[in-house]
């Protein structure tokens, strides 16, 4: 009945070919394949943790089964840059002290992101709303509002990206 | 753990309905959002043999507006709904529970039927959709058939789909007369929560008389409910505070809420009073 099947995921640019059963969420298929930039919270879809990008749109990983991804580009946070080349959400959150524990900082600039490629200047209620289901116990979410309108601010008067 | 299912990932309608079709009973459900249904498998609450995603089948996503109704495919998803600039016109209530609803990555993923289908009487969709008067299709390998969601839900999760059918469309008319829908979530916060009561409203006013009046109740009675005693408290006549005041007082008496570890069915109530009065002034304000 249950029977692993060999896929091909999309992440970050790069096609993984491997076996999973159909039970394996996208979060804990990416975790194996290595993307453990992608993190596990409360496995159902409450705090936002293991969010990635599936065709540029932020969805929980754990309430996705790997399957369900095959041909669909998933970016994770490391999709979106590194430590030598920070994406400018990365760069904000860091320079403005956005992320403090960091446990949900990846699902949190992913979310930001979904929200940003949608639109270019997004008042504190679409943020706000943006932000609906990334759950962080550290920063008040008062740094991360102000990482997000600056990077905001950025691309409106056409910054990078 | 998981019981073992087997998971089919179809790109066409045909395909899904199917497999829907060759299930020998309820072991094959569909896969639409995942956002309840995931969770459901990983507590050991549900054991399907077998699951269809309905991920692939754009078919089923899509809103418009045709014949004097709006209409959309059952896999819209909850952040479709925002987006659309004919939601936002002629639901504004479904746009009111759709902002309240989960958090963004779980609105991108939930679906329109998936709230529908998963029967909770908190599912915030439910009365918006009631207070419109919208018609649900249900979708099989044989055909199709419409019912008005006022008569979907049969009891506590209980409804009228068959395992081998899909809500492939919601629909509901376009008012002739000027109308206003609204809909309020009173949970503990408004992203990320179980509804602890929610009150859906929607009025049509012709020559200063509130013509049809809906009252569509969440998350106080086994399923979704309409209020109709209220409802008919207002309908032919020139609202009033006094009228208005009563109507609530009527919706409280009608709903049939339960202590749990959200509220006590006394709260809920009188929340139901409040929140139905505040809304119908609200809107009759708009209107009259």
């Amino acid at each position: 009945m249950s029977r692993e099947k060999t896929i091909v995921l999309e992440v970050n640019g790069r096609r993984h070919r491997a076996a999973f059963p159909p039970h394996r969420t996208l979060l804990e298929a990416l975790r194996e394949l290595g993307h453990v930039d992608v993190k596990c919270g409360c496995e159902k879809g409450d705090c936002g943790a293991c969010a990635v990008l599936l065709d540029g749109e932020a969805v929980d990983s754990c309430l996705t089964l790997a399957w369900t991804a095959e041909g669909r580009a998933i970016t994770t946070i490391a999709g979106l840059g590194g430590a030598t080349s920070p994406h400018p959400l990365q760069e904000a959150f860091a320079r403005l002290g956005a992320a403090q524990c960091g446990y949900c900082t990846p699902g949190l600039i992913i979310a930001s992101e979904s929200l940003l490629r949608k639109t270019n200047n997004p008042d504190d209620d679409a943020i706000r709303l943006a932000l609906s289901g990334n759950l962080c116990r550290c920063t008040g979410y008062t740094k991360v509002f102000e990482a997000v309108r600056e990077v905001a601010r950025g691309r409106a008067v056409g910054g990078t990206q | 753990m998981y019981a073992e299912f087997d998971l089919e990932t179809p790109e066409r309608l045909e395909d899904a309905l199917a497999v829907l079709a060759n299930g020998d009973g309820a072991a094959v459900l569909p896969l639409a959002g995942g956002t309840n249904l995931v969770v459901d498998l990983r507590a050991g609450r549900i054991a399907p043999n077998r699951l269809v995603s309905l991920g692939r089948i754009d078919a089923l996503r899509w809103i418009r507006r045709t014949d004097g109704r709006i209409a959309l495919g059952g896999r819209t998803t909850i952040s479709d709904l925002l987006r659309s600039a004919e939601i936002a016109q002629y639901a504004p209530a479904l746009v009111d529970a759709a902002r309240v609803f989960g958090g963004q990555m779980v609105r991108n993923a939930a679906t329109v039927a998936g709230n529908i289908a998963c029967g909770s009487p908190a599912a915030d969709l439910v009365p918006p959709l009631l207070c419109l008067d919208a018609d649900v299709v249900l979708t099989s390998a044989a055909g199709a058939r419409t019912v008005p969601l006022a008569a979907y839900f049969t009891g506590y999760k209980t409804d009228l789909r068959r395992p081998d059918e899909l809500i492939s469309e919601i629909s509901w008319p376009i008012p002739a007369a000027p109308s206003a829908n609204q809909f309020y979530k009173l949970a503990r916060r408004k992203g990320d929560a179980i509804t602890v009561t929610g009150v859906a409203i929607s009025i049509s006013v012709t020559n200063g008389v509130c013509t049809t009046a809906r009252i569509a109740l969440g998350a106080v009675s086994p399923a979704a409910m309409r209020a109709r005693g209220a409802e008919a408290l207002l309908e032919g006549h020139a609202l009033t505070p006094a009228l208005i005041e009563e109507a609530g007082r009527r919706a409280a008496e009608e709903c049939r809420p339960i202590d749990d570890i959200r509220a006590s069915a006394d709260y809920r109530r009188h929340t139901v009073h409040v929140l139905t009065r505040r809304l119908i002034n609200e809107a009759w304000a708009r209107l009259a």
